[in-house]
């Protein structure tokens, strides 16, 4: 297996109120067949051997679904290819390159340390409303809804999100509509969230902006980025869907 | 009365649940505000039952080392789960399902509580698809199916192969529905680091800020933990690099406890290790041996690529073995075939530890397209991971440590025997036995959450009304200091090695000692490494840093700290229980061809292990179980 030295320029920043700054570190003698975290733990374990504390990154399931990981590499979220960073491997990279580390940067992302970032306005969008109202056990039989396979297929891909914050890092506006157009199509795509669909989608998008996300104006980088392969389209049926639920709002 | 009371009801087996749930105590709508739950972990089982306690008016308090409840590791189930809907109308039924468990768990688990498993089973569908689960459907828009190891129908529903993804969006939505309702508080980035027990009863736990490490108490009614397994003592496994035993363990150390620790389930079809910095090991779904067939060379050190191995040469050696399951045997008895294969040195791959899981005849015979409809995105990880194409070549693939049977013990009512401590999903014992089958975890999951831990709650919290101790209670101040002292012992050993590199040694020494072969000998060996290793620790681990910030290091020292002790009480367990079952396959006890040798007379029974004290060897309690329902046959799949 081929091994690479690599010169990593790492943020480094304390805490949420602290300065930060770029640290420039080698990496060496990084395999690679290793994921793009496991890199940071050989880099991480010989720094703590040197006396200096680890660098905090966020990483969980490591396989590209929980959506825990982040970092912006050489300005790319997720980096070079479109996947996770932990499905990231070290074979896209070169022997002697030099790379940039940096947390997702985003207004409604506050760096916490190092490069973990505070993603919890999503979670706050979604308590708004990215739900559908079905009480424990008062469910009806579930083939008692027929649902076409194109409708439930398209509720799944948007269903597929792994709400990284990923499309928000990538967007020169901050902005979240990829994340809540996906919700949004996920759930008002399907018969069962019909009841709720105005409702949902504007309280979803009036939350979105109270927590500080930009504007869409269509620069698809957020796109471009996914891990999960979100389209576009979502926006526009997220538009859509807040056009309609606005309009109705008022006539009420 | 026995400490290890089931609490099973009397009667039929089919109606137990429902004698139960109507002789259980009810708790009034205006009295259920009045009191305060505790739920640990916002997994499957986790967010299911917090969303529905606090549904049902509890004030609910749920906890997750997460940045968000949504990230648990159920999210990170592929295949799918199961129900006995029957909706492919091939004779699956309740019995079945029920039957199929209890055997493929070979013969280790409670009756009752996997019949009630197997009932709620149907009830989990029809919730996820009412919330937007998004399953996969039909032409004709009625859902669909697909078959999983160990069964003979097509019972497993399925979202793609991100299934554990859409239950844990499904109840992390009706968590978050709570959450506005203001019925649940969520404390994400927050870690469970000791039990409180006030009069013997659980009321309450210690957690640490892990961004600001301020240690604090949190005082309730009932504790609920949904933590998970601990299949991550291995070090390296399907877990999520967070997944820990810490709650769990200490639990056992304030009394709970722990039942079957070494039944742990190594999962046949992983991507095979590619070196020692790897941090862990990915999956590939059961459901590809729908479609995959497994096979390794007939000759030892055959290094041909496998296209060039004729198919006179191959040994698919589960079609070979077990002719009426084929490729959906068992993880248990699939992952011990694909060892002895490497054993024999017939292994592919640069280590020679892993087998082929091919999927030629199924593209020649459905075409690329549909094999890409299935499976697309595990062939994409696949090749992202191993830079190979899994279109072109077979997939090469080895057991890894995935799931863990052992945990709390619980009755019936998934009470463990501390009072007031509820454990529910992976962390808890009670439904897999000895091996669990495929898509059962997510069902198990869900079935705690929504549909169990709700009517078997209030037999505890009815006489409790009122008896909430407050905060400033002295079982409360002493567990905060002994959970702040260790925290300061640990950053005040300032040695030389890393936390890592005791996790991995540790792992190491499991995996080649406690792993998916076992001996007399060699868990004596494990056994008197552990402890060396764990002094080690305690003078030799360097943890940089301060408590007061955000420090990794300090968080996975004390979870490394439990599994240096929570390993020594697996090996032990092992050791004790002299047969082979399941997932649990001693070398001294086998068949002449090779199958586990399991020992009724002896082992039917359950061996919950209470803590007896630092240095103290742990007391052993069994549980018997008793089939009235079913025959305790050997297992066959062939």
């Amino acid at each position: 297996m081929k091994h690479l030295n690599l010169k990593v320029k790492v943020w480094r920043q304390k805490n949420a109120s602290a300065e930060g700054g770029l640290v420039e570190y080698e990496a060496r003698n990084i395999p690679e067949d290793a994921s793009f975290l496991e890199m940071l733990d050989i880099l991480n374990e010989q720094l703590q051997e040197k006396g200096e504390p680890a660098i905090a990154f966020d990483h969980d399931c490591r396989e590209g679904i929980c959506g825990m990981c982040s970092l912006s590499i050489n300005g790319i979220p997720h980096g070079p290819s479109a996947t996770t960073t932990c499905q990231l491997y070290m074979r896209h990279f070169k022997d002697g390159e030099t790379i940039f580390i940096e947390p997702f940067r985003a207004r409604a992302f506050p760096v916490l340390r190092d490069l973990m970032v505070d993603r919890s306005a999503f979670d706050r969008i979604q308590q708004a409303g990215g739900y559908i109202t079905a009480r424990t056990g008062s469910a009806q039989d579930a083939n008692a809804i027929l649902i076409p396979k194109p409708a439930a297929d398209k509720a799944m891909e948007a269903a597929a999100c792994i709400g990284c914050g990923a499309c928000v890092a990538a967007c020169p506006n901050g902005s979240a509509m990829l994340f809540v157009g996906a919700k949004a199509t996920h759930l008002n795509t399907l018969p069962q969230g019909q009841p709720e669909r105005n409702q949902r989608t504007l309280a979803m998008v009036r939350k979105m902006d109270a927590e500080g996300f930009g504007n869409c104006s269509n620069h698809y980088e957020c796109e471009a980025v996914c891990p999960a392969n979100i389209p576009l389209t979502v926006i526009s049926q997220l538009n859509r869907d807040f056009v309609k639920a606005a309009v109705s709002e008022s006539v009420q | 009365m026995s400490v290890l009371d089931s609490k099973i009801p009397s009667g039929p087996l089919d109606k137990k649940w429902e004698k139960f749930k109507f002789e259980s105590k009810l708790i009034n709508p205006a009295n259920k505000r009045k009191y305060e739950v505790i739920v640990v972990g916002s997994g499957l089982a986790g967010a299911s039952a917090a969303a529905t306690l606090g549904e049902l008016g509890f004030k609910v308090k749920c906890f997750c080392y997460q940045d968000s409840p949504r990230r648990a590791h159920s999210i990170a189930a592929q295949g799918g789960i199961n129900a006995a809907k029957n909706y492919q109308n091939d004779g699956d039924s309740v019995h079945r399902l029920f039957y199929d468990t209890i055997k493929g768990g070979d013969f280790r688990s409670r009756e009752a509580n996997v019949y009630r498993l197997a009932q709620v089973s149907t009830n989990i569908i029809d919730q996820c698809v009412a919330q937007g689960v998004p399953f996969a459907r039909e032409y004709g828009g009625l859902l669909a199916n697909r078959s999983f190891g160990g069964a003979q129908v097509s019972r497993t529903f399925y979202a793609r192969g991100q299934t554990g993804q859409q239950l844990l969006l499904g109840a992390y939505s009706a968590l978050n529905r709570q959450i506005a309702a203001g019925s649940v508080q969520m404390f994400p980035r927050t870690e469970m680091l000791d039990l409180v027990l006030v009069d013997g009863h659980a009321k309450g736990i210690i957690v640490r800020n892990m961004v600001t490490g301020a240690v604090s108490s949190h005082a309730a009614d009932c504790v609920v933990l949904a933590t998970g397994g601990y299949g991550n003592v291995f070090y390296l496994s399907t877990n999520a690099k967070g997944c820990n035993v810490t709650a769990t363990y200490r639990a056992h150390r304030k009394g709970a406890y722990f039942a079957n620790p070494c039944f742990t389930q190594i999962h046949p079809t992983c991507i095979p290790v590619s070196g020692d910095y790897q941090s862990k090991l990915t999956l590939m779904s059961e459901s590809l041996r729908n479609d995959g067939r497994v096979w390794a060379p007939k000759t030892k050190g055959d290094k041909r690529p496998p296209q060039q191995i004729p198919e006179s040469e191959r040994d698919y050696f589960l079609e070979r073995k077990y002719p009426s399951f084929g490729n959906l045997a068992p993880r248990d008895i699939s992952s011990r075939s694909a060892k002895e294969a490497c054993d024999d040195g017939r292994g592919v791959g640069e280590s020679g530890l892993g087998v082929y899981l091919d999927f030629a005849d199924s593209i020649k015979r459905l075409g690329e397209k549909t094999i890409r409809e299935r499976y697309g995105n595990l062939f994409e990880m696949y090749e992202q991971i191993t830079g190979e194409d899994a279109y072109k070549t077979p997939m090469r693939i080895f057991p890894a440590v995935h799931y863990t049977m052992g945990g709390l013990w619980v009755d019936y009512e998934l009470q463990s025997n501390i009072p007031g401590l509820f454990v529910l999903g992976e962390a808890n014992f009670s439904d897999h036995g000895a091996n669990r089958l495929g898509a059962s975890a997510l069902m198990q999951g869900l079935a705690d959450g929504y549909f169990v831990i709700p009517y078997t709650i209030g037999n505890y919290l009815a006489p409790q009304l009122g008896k909430r101790p407050s905060t400033d209670h002295p079982e409360f101040k002493k567990a905060e200091a002994d959970t702040l002292a260790q925290i300061q012992r640990l950053l005040a050993i300032k040695g030389r090695r890393t936390v890592d590199s005791f996790h991995r040694e540790l792992g190491l020494l499991m995996w080649d000692l406690c792993g998916m072969a076992r001996s007399e000998k060699s868990l004596g060996r494990a056994l008197s490494r552990i402890p060396s290793l764990r002094e080690e620790f305690w003078q030799n681990v360097n943890v940089l840093g301060a408590n007061e910030e955000i420090n990794q290091a300090l968080e996975k020292a004390g979870r490394v700290a439990d599994f240096l002790e929570f390993g020594e009480l697996m090996c032990l367990d092992a050791l004790e229980r002299r047969e082979s079952c399941g997932g649990h396959f001693r070398e001294e006890f086998q068949t002449p061809d090779g199958e586990a040798l399991r020992d009724d007379q002896n082992f039917a029974h359950v061996a919950a292990w209470e803590y007896a004290g630092a240095g103290n060897r742990p007391v052993r309690h069994a549980e018997a179980l008793n089939y009235e329902n079913v025959h305790l046959s050997t297992r066959s799949y062939k």
